[in-house]
């Protein structure tokens, strides 16, 4: 039997999403995509969010990365209501606070690995010496230390996922966000990936959410959550 | 300045595209620099004109003479300061298309009637004091590759000598620059008593007048008062200030200002829908990359910024190009070998053509911009 996941009334949730409703319009016709959706997240976490395709899993990452808004419901993250800010204050926060990692990693083709990590650093006050020292040790920390002046498409998939993964943690974001991280990879480039994830949280404390379909992936996670019809579950219906 | 390497990155995605927008706007402006020159030799003088200066004309055309004794009676009138003649003397240099103006003057008069004539003391006084000598500007001189002390035969089909035939020697006695960029330096002058003892027929007429007044705010009065003067003789004269009169010498040629703000205009149109076509090609085929730089945190306004300085360097390269390619272009000295009396490429055009290097990224730019700047990141992020 599926159980709904119990919302925690913990205060030191790190993200703390309540009676979150999503609808799209396309058209004349409403989708809805999450209704009266909890979620709290403990910091130091590492989530695996799981479910079928269409099931609204990239939607509620965006709407706890701030880039999109709930139709209802609040979203707070480090103690900040998010889901009411203006969109230049939305992007200010992102800049801060979240890292992204994506499916099919969204690396500038015209960049350089070091200067792809690099970019977050360029909405900071911080200096071109100071980045660029801040990129190279990110990228030593994925592992692309003798990598840095290649282009995205002189890059393996997974050495490509790795600067995706640099350029996400430079900033050292509150929350790191990955949909479908190694979707795109073999086993191999895709284990070196969760390797990297998971030490990433147990080394440096790193909270991470990621969606994924692969229940090897999940397996690396603290806890997994599904997304059925809208609503999490802890457990997948069959 | 930290975004430049995305906006140069961005650039050398489409190497070919991107040239062949750069070239096309370093011809534009290449050809609006080139043009400004020519427009500025065309009206030459009209900037420069003295506005203390009228000229007075046969009311019923520029060509008919007028008599001599005019000079002493607009002496007397109230607010002239002084006034001189010149007459136009057609002399060619031994083929007609070495066109070059040239006036018969009274020496004294003419250097301090135009003191933008700059000649040195002996030259002047040569001037003065040699019946046949002539003084000759800079770019004529050059142009003949002629020096002080050269005797220079002059063919005027106008005035026959009274010796017979229409051949007049001239000693050239002095070459003069201008004081001012924009100054004529193309005319030749000489000694009118010359002309008026050795022409066949014509003595004591003269062409035209230069009146200088006391007070330029009076200038219309005192241009009236002329007129006034010599209404109902045989001669009724049209006096108009120095630039207007200029202006008009200029229009018989047609509309050379005109022509060429056509010319540029429909060059800027080509090119600006060139630049529109693919600042908004760019733009399109890097929506996802737009909304990767958004989700990372970009904000709207400096996506915007970023699609505009694109646009800008892309029309500072080709604009800077073009008018730098003109400036070395125009040195290097005028098409008609020498005939056009002035020709450089004016300050102020340069920064009318950086101004409409800014202009024309800022509209090939901006509806791609707003486009970038407008995309909603969640959904730009699925395309
Ligand atoms: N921006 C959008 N506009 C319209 N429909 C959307 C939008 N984003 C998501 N959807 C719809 O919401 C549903 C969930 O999408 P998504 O969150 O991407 O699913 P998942 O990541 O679980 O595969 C899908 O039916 C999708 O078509
Ligand atoms: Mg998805």
């Amino acid at each position: 039997m599926a159980e709904i996941a119990q919302p925690q009334t913990d205060d030191a949730s790190l993200v703390d999403a309540r009676g979150i409703d999503k609808v799209f319009k396309r058209g004349s016709e409403e989708v809805h995509v999450l209704g009266g959706l909890d979620l709290q997240i403990p910091k130091g976490e590492f989530l695996a969010l799981m479910g079928p395709s269409g099931s609204g899993k990239s939607t509620l990452l965006n709407l706890v990365g701030g880039l999109d808004r709930p139709t209802q419901g609040t979203v707070t993250v480090a103690g900040q209501r998010i889901d009411n800010l203006s969109n230049r204050r939305l992007a200010g926060w992102r800049a801060r606070h979240i890292g992204l990692v994506f499916q099919f990693y969204n690396l500038m083709p015209v960049l350089n690995a070091r200067k792809n990590v690099e970019l977050p650093l360029l909405l900071t006050k911080l200096g071109a010496a100071e980045r660029r020292k801040r990129a190279e040790i990110a990228l030593e920390v994925v592992g692309l230390g003798h990598r840095m002046g290649h282009f995205p498409r002189q890059l393996s998939g997974g050495e490509q996922q790795r600067t995706g993964i640099a350029r996400a943690i430079v900033t050292d974001p509150t929350l790191l966000l990955c949909d479908e991280p190694t979707g795109d990879l073999d086993r191999k480039a895709g284990d070196e990936i969760l390797d990297l994830l998971t030490a990433l949280n147990q080394q440096q404390g790193k909270t991470i959410i990621m969606v994924t379909h692969d229940p090897r992936a999940a397996e690396r996670a603290t806890r997994t959550l599904h997304l059925d019809k809208g609503r999490l579950v802890t457990d997948p219906v069959d | 300045m930290k975004f430049l390497g995305l906006i140069f990155g961005n650039l050398r995605r489409s190497k070919t595209r991107t040239i062949l927008t750069i070239l096309s706007i370093t011809v534009a402006f290449l050809l609006f620099g080139y043009l400004a020159a020519i427009r500025v030799a065309f009206t030459v003088g009209v900037e420069v004109a003295g506005e203390d200066r009228l000229i007075t004309r046969d009311k019923v055309s520029l060509i008919n003479l007028m008599p001599k004794s005019y000079e002493a009676d607009m002496e007397r009138i109230d607010g002239v300061d002084n006034a001189m003649h010149q007459t136009w003397f057609g002399g060619i240099y031994q083929e007609p298309r070495n066109f070059f103006p040239n006036m018969a003057v009274e020496p004294e008069e003419l250097l301090d009637m135009f003191p933008e004539i700059l000649l040195t003391e002996d030259e002047k006084q040569a001037f003065i004091e040699t019946r046949t000598g002539a003084i000759v500007g800079r770019t004529t001189a050059d142009r003949f590759g002629w020096s002080v002390g050269d005797r220079v035969p002059l063919n005027s089909p106008i005035w026959p000598l009274k010796s017979g035939g229409n051949t007049w020697d001239f000693e050239i006695v002095g070459i003069f620059d201008g004081a001012e960029k924009g100054t004529d330096t193309s005319p030749l002058y000489f000694q009118y008593a010359f002309l008026d003892e050795a022409r066949q027929y014509g003595q004591g007429l003269v062409g035209w007048y230069t009146i200088r007044v006391t007070d330029p705010a009076r200038a219309a009065d005192i241009a009236a008062a002329v007129d006034a003067e010599f209404a109902n003789s045989p001669n009724e004269t049209k006096t108009e200030p120095e630039g207007a009169f200029i202006q008009g010498f200029a229009n018989q040629i047609g509309n050379i200002g005109f022509i060429i703000m056509c010319i540029v205009a429909a060059v800027f149109f080509t090119i600006l829908l060139v630049a529109a076509n693919t600042m908004a090609y760019t733009v399109r085929e890097r929506t996802n990359e737009l909304a990767v730089l958004k989700a990372i945190g970009f904000t709207d306004s400096t996506v915007l910024g970023l699609v505009l300085g694109e646009a800008l360097v892309l029309t500072a390269i080709g604009g800077l190009l073009g008018l730098g390619l003109a400036w070395l272009l125009v040195a290097a000295g005028d098409p008609s070998g020498g005939q056009l009396p002035v020709f450089y490429l004016p300050v102020s055009d340069v920064l009318v053509g950086i101004a409409l290097i800014v202009v024309l990224a800022f509209i090939a730019g901006f509806l791609p911009a707003r486009s970038a700047q407008k995309l909603r990141v969640a959904d730009a992020l699925r395309r």
